[in-house]
This record gives C-alpha cells, sequence and structure tokens, in this order.
C-alpha cells in the first residue's frame, strides 16, 4: 500500500548556496540579467549575493549524491517519475552563500487503476540560516509501472 | 527596498499580456547543460539509449527548464521581490528542437494580506502553437515605484 507513506518526513539536507553553480544554471536557461550570475550586478541592484532565480529552490534540494534514492527506498523507479505540477510559494529571497534547510514530507501518494498509475505529492520547506521560512514548495508526479511515453495524467481530472 | 523598476505597474489592468518571451528552440546541448546545472541527472533527458529503455522515442526537456523559461518571462516584467507564488501543470512532453513562447495574462486584481496583488495566468507554447504547459503566478505591485 502506498497510502503508508503519506506523511512520511524525509531527514533534511542543508546545502551552502553556490555562485558557481548560479552562473552556470543562468547558462544553462540563457539568463540576460545579470543580478542572477553577477555579484556586483546584484549589489548594484540592492542585493546581498547573487539572487536565486524563482525555480533554483528545487535544484539546491537535490543538491546530493544521489536524489532519488529516497524513491528507490519507497519502491520507485526514479525513470518512471513524471513531473506533473510544481508550485512555489515565495516569502524571502535566497542568496549565494545563504545555507538553506531543505525539509521535504509526503503530502500525499495515491493509486489509480489498481496501482498502475500512482500520484506522489511532496512539500517541502526551505529554511534559511537565520530560521526563516524562504520557499515552501509543492512537487506533484506521476508514477506509472509501464513506461513513460503514455502517462495518461490528462484523464486524471485537472492531475496533468 | 532599493530596486529598479522598468514596468510601470499602478496601471496594470485585467487583460493585460505580459511581454512574450520566446526562448531559442531546445538543443541536445542545452539538455547537457541543465542536467549539469539543475541537479537532475535523470538519464532520460540527456540519454537516447536510458530514454528509449523507458519506452520513449527520444530524451525530453525537464519539466523545470520549461518553468525556469516561464519563470524568466515574469521576472523580465517586475522584479522577482514582487512573485508570492508560481505554479504551473506540464501538460505535455517538449523535446528537442522545441522553440517555447512564454505568455502570461492578467486576469484578476485583488488585495492579499495588505498587499495590492496581480494574478497572472501563465502559458508556454511551441513554434507549433501547442499548449506544453500551462500555470499561474500571483504578483504584489506597488502602486508606485515610490512605494518600493
Amino acid at each position: 500500500m502506498v497510502s503508508e507513506y503519506i506523511g512520511k518526513v524525509f531527514p533534511p539536507l542543508e546545502v551552502e548556496v553556490e555562485k558557481g553553480q548560479l552562473r552556470f544554471f543562468a547558462k544553462a536557461v540563457g539568463e540576460s540579467n545579470p543580478i542572477y550570475f553577477d555579484e556586483a550586478a546584484a549589489r548594484a541592484e540592492g542585493h546581498r549575493s547573487i539572487l536565486v532565480p524563482p525555480t533554483y529552490t528545487v535544484t539546491l534540494s537535490i543538491a546530493e549524491l544521489d536524489p532519488f534514492q529516497k524513491y528507490r527506498d519507497m519502491g520507485i523507479n526514479p525513470e518512471q517519475m513524471l513531473h506533473a505540477q510544481q508550485k512555489f510559494e515565495y516569502f524571502a529571497p535566497i542568496y549565494a552563500g545563504d545555507k538553506i534547510t531543505f525539509t521535504s514530507r509526503i503530502v500525499d501518494f495515491i493509486e489509480r487503476r489498481k496501482g498502475a498509475i500512482k500520484f506522489l505529492i511532496e512539500e517541502t520547506d526551505a529554511v534559511n540560516q537565520l530560521g526563516e521560512l524562504t520557499t515552501r514548495f509543492r512537487k506533484t508526479v506521476v508514477i506509472k509501472g509501464n513506461g513513460l511515453n503514455d502517462v495518461g495524467v490528462k484523464e486524471e481530472g485537472g492531475e496533468a | 527596498m532599493n530596486i529598479r523598476l522598468d514596468t510601470p505597474t499602478s496601471n496594470i489592468k485585467v487583460g493585460d499580456e505580459l511581454p512574450t518571451l520566446t526562448k531559442a528552440p531546445i538543443t541536445r546541448t542545452t539538455l547537457a547543460y541543465f542536467c549539469g546545472a539543475s541537479n537532475d541527472h535523470n538519464p532520460v533527458h540527456v540519454d537516447i539509449d536510458a530514454a528509449q529503455a523507458a519506452g520513449m522515442e527520444d530524451v525530453f526537456v525537464h519539466g523545470m527548464l520549461n518553468m525556469a523559461y516561464v519563470g524568466q518571462m515574469l521576472t523580465q516584467w517586475l522584479p522577482q521581490q514582487c512573485l508570492r507564488s508560481f505554479e504551473v501543470k506540464f501538460g505535455a512532453m517538449v523535446y528537442v528542437g522545441d522553440e517555447l513562447s512564454c505568455k502570461g495574462l492578467v486576469t484578476e486584481k485583488f488585495e492579499h494580506a495588505g498587499e495590492n496583488c496581480v494574478r497572472i495566468k501563465l502559458s508556454a507554447l511551441n513554434q507549433h502553437e501547442e499548449v506544453k504547459l500551462t500555470g499561474e503566478a500571483v504578483v504584489a505591485v506597488p502602486e508606485s515605484e515610490s512605494n518600493l
């Protein structure tokens, strides 16, 4: 039964926000605003260092050698996981040099069609070195038993 | 806060469209960079053998890359500090060669927690006008630049 995992809290992960990887991320997404890759430009705009862009907290939250192991431990093959939805709520900015502690929990884990398709909803809090909640995000993934190419998420009533 | 604002915000109206952001067509190199930069090393995004073993014809684009593009569209319109929430549904796979256009439409103005907020309907379409992603953002907008 997948429902036994509902409410499961994963061990916290502490991550230091690195300038070098922020620059690489900016290059990867074709970012042109220098507050996202140049410290001097960020300071000139009133920021205390390079600003973490809106979706980067997910990147920080999986900054470990094998971020998929926790799903394998739950019997999920990561290559059958498909990201269906993502939500962020923002409370305070994150900058290069910050130390962020991520705590994730399984909010819901639903089986449909006798387990042929599953929906996993995971919520994560990103708390900075001052103890402030900076960002809360919620990830919904679809897991299908027999491959990724026909996930059928549109049939699941708004879960696509 | 000392934020420069290039967009006048006091006259945002329901029905306003945000400036569309059209990104360069996605290449395999884009996916290789994003794999490394995003920490998402799932091989189905970069290794065609792994993608085919998972039942796909080819690699497909990380959902979070598509969402990062939509985030850029938002932060090119207003400073990121204005962003209160941002959510998307990844409705369809994005593939190598797709050229995404990120769009936003103001659908509501409302007050929340003492702030003037605007709700924005989000979408990303490829070059064939296929909707790949839909979503919503809430931004807090100052009445005028002097309030920043």
